[in-house]
């Protein structure tokens, strides 16, 4: 409780509340009102979470801190929130990053302002909510109402492509989820109507309708996360969004597709998750080597990223169905680590592209030279990117290697090929960016970072490191949850 | 102080070094900043003393300093292993390091990334020291990332130059390939043992030693699988054949982390890993032969090469490389005491002569070419005569420390029965001839005969590819006028220059290396090699018996030194030395004439093997080649284009042709109405 309020509900409702209010500051004309009360809403929309793991029971994998009101009586629909070691890690990074965003635009976005920083601060609220629900249409809301905000950041603030990518982007999530929605009504049918996400857990279901549910969640989740072969839509989204939308994408929205795999499609249908494993893995094997490759000739450095960005997902889902601890939790180390590393990434060609005007790898080299403090953060990130130990990038990529290795050989030996094509791309296009000598005049012109740049690299480079030489404290809140969904996972919800 | 305390100062006092320097340099300064790095570096050595003194005393640790994960039933932790091997290796690398950052005020006094290169190679001794001190494989993969990224920074430490940011990918990503080897060994050795610590799996891993499993359709035993994995990981940190190829391209970077990074420690660092294993390695002959034979070609074939080097640097780089094969070959042979004991007189040795190297390109004023080198001697004396010890040393002249080291190689191979050991055995043989032989062709060519420099460069310096490199880095940077300059400028002396030697900052390291060099050899090779100096810290299976043979036939260091005059590797050294003096002092026009007689040799040679180039084509270009491929056939046209954007346009399509149906006419409705109707009686009366 915070100030006799429930902790879930004011992480939800808080950032929407600011939210709206900074849209009230109305026009550009209020600007630095509207900075400054959305950096006020995102401060406190964070602190806000931080009971959540203070007060965080590990020894069990119960629900926790839950709110269960009514919502809808008509079909037994409740304001049901929760969280257990599974989703608690994700509202706290989703509220941080909102602090990050919020600074990132700061100077940057320069028209409609207070709209820019209110979707922010009320997407922020929104995916809160994914990861707080335990009632199947609430999350279902708030998993639909999470492409709003996005769709206008990216179709208002974006590049000159914007619409197409808008378009794609909406389509492709849209079309995914509508299948999911038909599931959830099937099982809300065959539970005797509950809707609560609990009860399906616990629901025997027969095999051919497991693995009707298990595809249907696959749609919305698979081209959430996204996994091969529903990935298009990310690197055209990533490249047209701006800075802030980026990073959000990279560091959240992927997070709720990987997040759904644990919450519904396992525990739900966990004869027909193991029946489809050697699918699953499959396919993420494709996204580690196939997208590692496609991302090393990219010649944009947001497409790069992008692509990175899928093919370190693709451990996550790897981890996921290799069904062994290692590979679960280093699976949901990883995106954590990810969201760091990917939003650092998009911050610093976001610092680049601030300058520039341009995401060409081709269009920089020798930036060193003129940004030396903004070179060394860019290399620590890099090198996360790559997997260093002692970035919080390898914990992820080493758990899952050494879980893929009980699983079989040569799934491990697929992922570590990651340890390859993952420094070729980063460092590649690193050295073509910062080494060298001078290539143009636009590099000739640049200006190190900020205090506000340094500020929020600082904090990125601060986390990355603490993660990488002490994961401990992230991986503790998730023991209990992982232990159970595992056992869970393992006994089979045929009828008898 | 508590002895804890001491392991704790060890590895830290340098990261507080480094992140001092490489944080706050810019406050510190410059003078400010060496004397914090020096410092800790100085504390990590007086540390590194007392824990040698509290080892040899009997004591023991290992333990974990922290928890850093607990997965499942699993903890994984940042620990300590402290007994003989580890605190040999920790003083080499300390009082190696130590020496290196006394000389880089010398070497480094005009480069404005002074402080960054400080923070550097101090952060390269916290690493070193992590990997080496490590109780557990977590670490030990920590450690070795870790100096592989500092590696990385340092070689491309001139950011400028096309050639040490090519040099510094390639370095970076070769190790990598090592390291996709060295990760899928320690993703084995968790499956098999349950857990990373040394002391839980050296102690199951006889009980394991015949476990099998399928692996490709063969059934592969599983403690081989294990051990041959973990080497490929230090085939590409100890830069053995074939992943050796980023080894002589390192030398872009500053002559210090020449000799601190690639010549006496992280390059060590696959030896030791191997070493710390021998419980492991012991129990596998398949392995065993694997690492031998992988050194000897590494030994031998490398040293080739070094032969026809005219950059002083490459030389020494190729006879790294030729060395670490000698080490390797002696753990391939289970002599583990001997491989340890030649990395350590080859670290002071080796350092020496890079330091030397760095010496000598100061008083050349940056040209590294030995062709426009000689009768430096003169000019130099000091850094002459501790070059002269350092190749005696690596050639293996008698009482040199280098002698005892790799005689005993030598002697363990020639006893050795393992599969492949007389052809590991011709090659460590043959070896110390092409040692000896470029060892002083570059002695030669640099310290005596005809004073060559301060003329105009020869016509064909430019066809040095490094160099020609360079000049092209230059031409760039003057375009610029660039802060760099002072490393850009053209190198060499201006015509009546001469050399002269250089400051004590970087004199007095060469006298302190040489000092080791000349003579820890003859202290250290009783006690460490049968003096039972390692204890347990390496096991020794009793089928190779290696090492208690080679004690039979041990009677003292002096003795050992005397019987050599009689035998065969001494006297293909004095042959080496012999004719490299007959070639280059006397008859500088045989050479010439062997190279045009035998071209294709010398084109080979030249090529390195053909290695890079098949690595740039095969490889990167194939990587290249199939993103391009993919990126644009799988991923654009057919994915997006066909799938994505085709089932969009296709929906476009469908629903441009339902709007035409649906015209707004009252008769288009009713005729299609009536059809419908005929259709579904039709229909109807089929079925019925």
């Amino acid at each position: 409780m915070i100030f006799g309020l429930p902790v879930i509900s004011v992480t939800i409702w808080l950032p929407i509340i600011f939210g709206i209010l900074v849209l009230a500051t109305g026009n550009d004309k209020n600007a630095p009102l509207a900075r400054v009360l959305s950096l006020v809403g995102s401060v406190l929309g964070f602190l806000v979470t931080l009971p959540l793991y203070t007060g965080f029971d590990r020894t069990t994998s119960n629900m926790q801190f839950v709110e269960l009101h009514d919502w809808i009586t008509r079909f037994n629909i409740h304001y049901h929130l929760g969280v257990d070691g599974i989703s608690m890690l994700f509202i706290l990074l989703n509220s941080f990053f909102t602090v990050i965003v919020v600074l990132a635009g700061w100077q940057v976005i320069e028209k409609r302002v207070a709209q820019y920083m209110a979707a922010f601060l009320i997407m922020s609220g929104i995916i809160n909510g994914v990861f707080g629900a335990l009632d199947a249409i609430l999350f279902y809301v708030f998993w639909e109402a999470m492409l709003i905000p996005m769709f206008i950041i990216i179709g208002i603030w974006g590049g000159p492509n914007r619409i197409y990518a808008t378009i794609k982007f909406f389509l492709y999530t849209l079309l995914g989820s509508l299948l999911m929605l038909v599931s959830l009504i099937y099982l809300y049918n065959q539970s005797n109507g509950s809707f609560e996400i609990l009860d399906f857990h616990q629901m025997a279901i027969p095999m051919s309708a497991q693995i009707y549910i298990f595809i249907a969640f696959f749609m919305a989740f698979a081209v959430k996360v996204p996994m091969f072969p529903v990935h298009t839509w990310l690197p055209d989204a990533h490249v047209e969004a701006p800075t802030g939308g980026s990073v959000v994408l990279a560091a959240l929205m992927l997070k709720v597709g990987a997040y759904g795999f644990l919450r519904f499609s396992m525990p739900i249908a966990p004869d027909a998750s193991h029946k489809l494993a050697g699918v699953m893995i499959a396919l993420s094997m494709i996204a580690i080597i196939y997208i590692g490759l496609v991302a090393l000739m990219q010649s944009d450095m947001k497409k790069l990223v992008a692509y990175s960005s899928i093919s370190h997902m693709g451990f996550v889902t790897l981890g996921f169905f290799i069904f062994n601890a290692y590979g679960m939790e280093g699976a949901l180390l990883q995106m954590i680590s990810h969201g760091f590393v990917a939003g650092a990434l998009f911050l610093c060609i976001g610092v680049l592209y601030d300058r520039v005007h341009s995401r060409q790898i081709a269009d920089y080299g020798g930036v060193v030279h003129k940004m030396p403090v903004f070179a060394a953060f860019f290399m620590l990130f890099a090198m996360a990117n790559s997997g260093l130990p002692g970035t919080s990038a390898f914990v992820g990529e080493f758990m899952v290697i050494m879980g893929a290795m009980k699983a079989n050989f040569w799934f491990a030996f697929g992922a570590a090929t990651t340890l390859i094509f993952g420094a070729a791309y980063t460092l590649w296009m690193y050295k073509r960016v910062i080494f060298g000598t001078i290539s143009n005049h636009h590099v000739e012109e640049l200006t190190d970072l900020n205090k506000r740049e340094f500020f929020i690299m600082a904090i990125l480079a601060i986390m990355v490191l603490a993660m990488g030489l002490y994961p401990m404290p992230f991986s503790e809140v998730l023991h209990a949850s992982v232990n159970d969904l595992l056992i869970h996972v393992a006994h089979s919800k045929l009828p008898l | 102080m508590d002895i804890q305390t001491y392991y704790l100062l060890v590895p830290l006092a340098p990261l507080c070094g480094a992140i001092a320097a490489g944080l706050f340099g810019k406050w510190l300064g410059r003078k400010m900043s060496h004397r914090i790095t020096i410092a800790m570096v100085g504390v990590a050595f007086y540390s590194a003393v007392q824990i040698f003194l509290d080892v040899m005393n009997g004591h023991q640790f290992t333990g974990p300093v922290y928890t850093w994960l607990v997965s499942g039933d699993t903890s994984f932790h940042v620990g300590f292993l402290i007994d003989r091997l580890t605190v040999t290796m920790m003083l080499v690398v300390t009082s190696v390091s130590l020496m290196v950052h006394i000389y880089t005020i010398g070497y480094m006094s005009e480069d404005p990334g002074y402080q960054r290169f400080f923070s550097y190679i101090s952060l390269f001794t916290f690493s070193m020291l992590m990997l080496v001190m490590s109780d557990n494989f977590m670490q030990l993969f920590f450690g070795w990332e870790a100096v592989g990224l500092v590696s990385y920074l340092l070689i491309g430490f001139w950011y400028d130059r096309p050639t040490a940011i090519y040099a510094n990918l390639k370095a970076f990503l070769v190790n990598r390939v090592g390291d996709f080897g060295f990760i899928l060994g320690i993703a084995l050795v968790l499956m098999v043992f349950g857990t990373l610590d040394y002391a839980a799996v050296f102690a199951k891993a006889a009980a394991h030693a015949s476990d099998a499993a399928p692996i490709a359709g063969m059934s592969v035993n599983l403690l081989t699988a294990i051990c041959i994995l973990l080497f490929v990981g230090a085939m590409g940190k100890s830069a053995q054949f074939p992943l050796h190829v980023w080894l002589p391209d390192s030398m872009e970077g500053p002559t210090p982390i020449s000799a601190l990074i690639h010549a006496a420690t992280m390059v060590t660092a696959g030896i030791f890993m191997v070493a710390r294993m021998s419980p492991m390695f012991e129990l596998s002959d398949t392995a065993l032969s694997f690492v031998m034979v992988i050194g000897a070609i590494t030994a031998l074939f490398m040293g080739f090469l070094g032969i026809i080097q005219n950059d002083i640097k490459r030389v020494i780089a190729y006879s790294t490389l030729s060395q670490l094969g000698y080490m390797t070959v002696a753990l391939g042979v289970s002599a583990y005491p001997v491989a340890i004991f030649h990395l350590m007189t080859h670290a002071f040795f080796k350092a020496l002569l890079f330091l030397g190297a760095g010496s000598v390109i100061i008083g050349m004023h940056h040209d590294q070419d030995i062709r426009n080198m000689g009768g430096l001697r003169k000019y130099m004396p000091i850094t002459w005569i501790t070059s002269l010890i350092g190749s005696l040393a690596l050639i293996g002249t008698p009482f040199f420390a280098g002698f005892y080291s790799k005689d005993s190689i030598i002697e363990a191979v020639g006893m050795s029965h393992l599969a492949g050991s007389s052809f590991a055995y011709f090659s460590v043989v043959a070896g110390v001839f092409v040692t000896a032989f470029y060892s002083f062709r570059m002695y030669f060519l640099v310290f005596h005969g005809e004073e060559r420099f301060g003329k105009a460069h020869a016509a064909d310096h430019h066809d040095d590819h490094a160099h020609a490199d360079d000049h092209h880095a230059d031409a760039h940077d003057d375009h610029h006028g660039d802060a760099h300059d002072d490393h850009a400028h053209h190198h060499g002396l201006a015509p009546g220059q001469k050399p002269h030697e250089t400051p004590w900052v970087v004199w007095l390291p060469l006298v302190l290396l040489a000092i080791p060099s000349a003579i820890v050899g003859y202290i250290a090779i009783e006690p460490m090699l049968f003096g039972g100096y390692f204890k347990d810290a390496i096991y020794i299976s009793e089928h190779h018996e290696v090492m208690a043979e080679l004690h039979e036939e041990f009677h003292g260091a002096f003795a050992m030194a005397m019987h050599s005059f009689t035998s065969l590797p001494f006297w293909l050294a004095l042959a080496g030395v012999a004719s490299s003096a007959f070639f280059y002092l006397k008859r500088p026009d045989i050479p010439a004439a062997i190279q045009k007689r035998f071209q294709w040799i010398y084109t080979v040679l030249e090529n390195k093997y053909y290695f890079d180039r098949f690595n740039d084509w095969f490889y990167a270009g194939g990587a290249r080649g199939a993103s391009t491929f993919l990126s644009k056939y799988a991923d654009r046209f057919l994915i997006d284009g066909m799938i994505v954007n085709g089932s969009a346009n296709m929906v476009g399509k469908i629903s441009g042709v339902v709007r035409k149906v649906q015209s707004g006419y009252i008769y288009h409705y009713a005729f299609t109405m009536i059809v419908g109707v005929f259709i579904l009686l039709t229909i109807r009366n089929w079925f019925a």
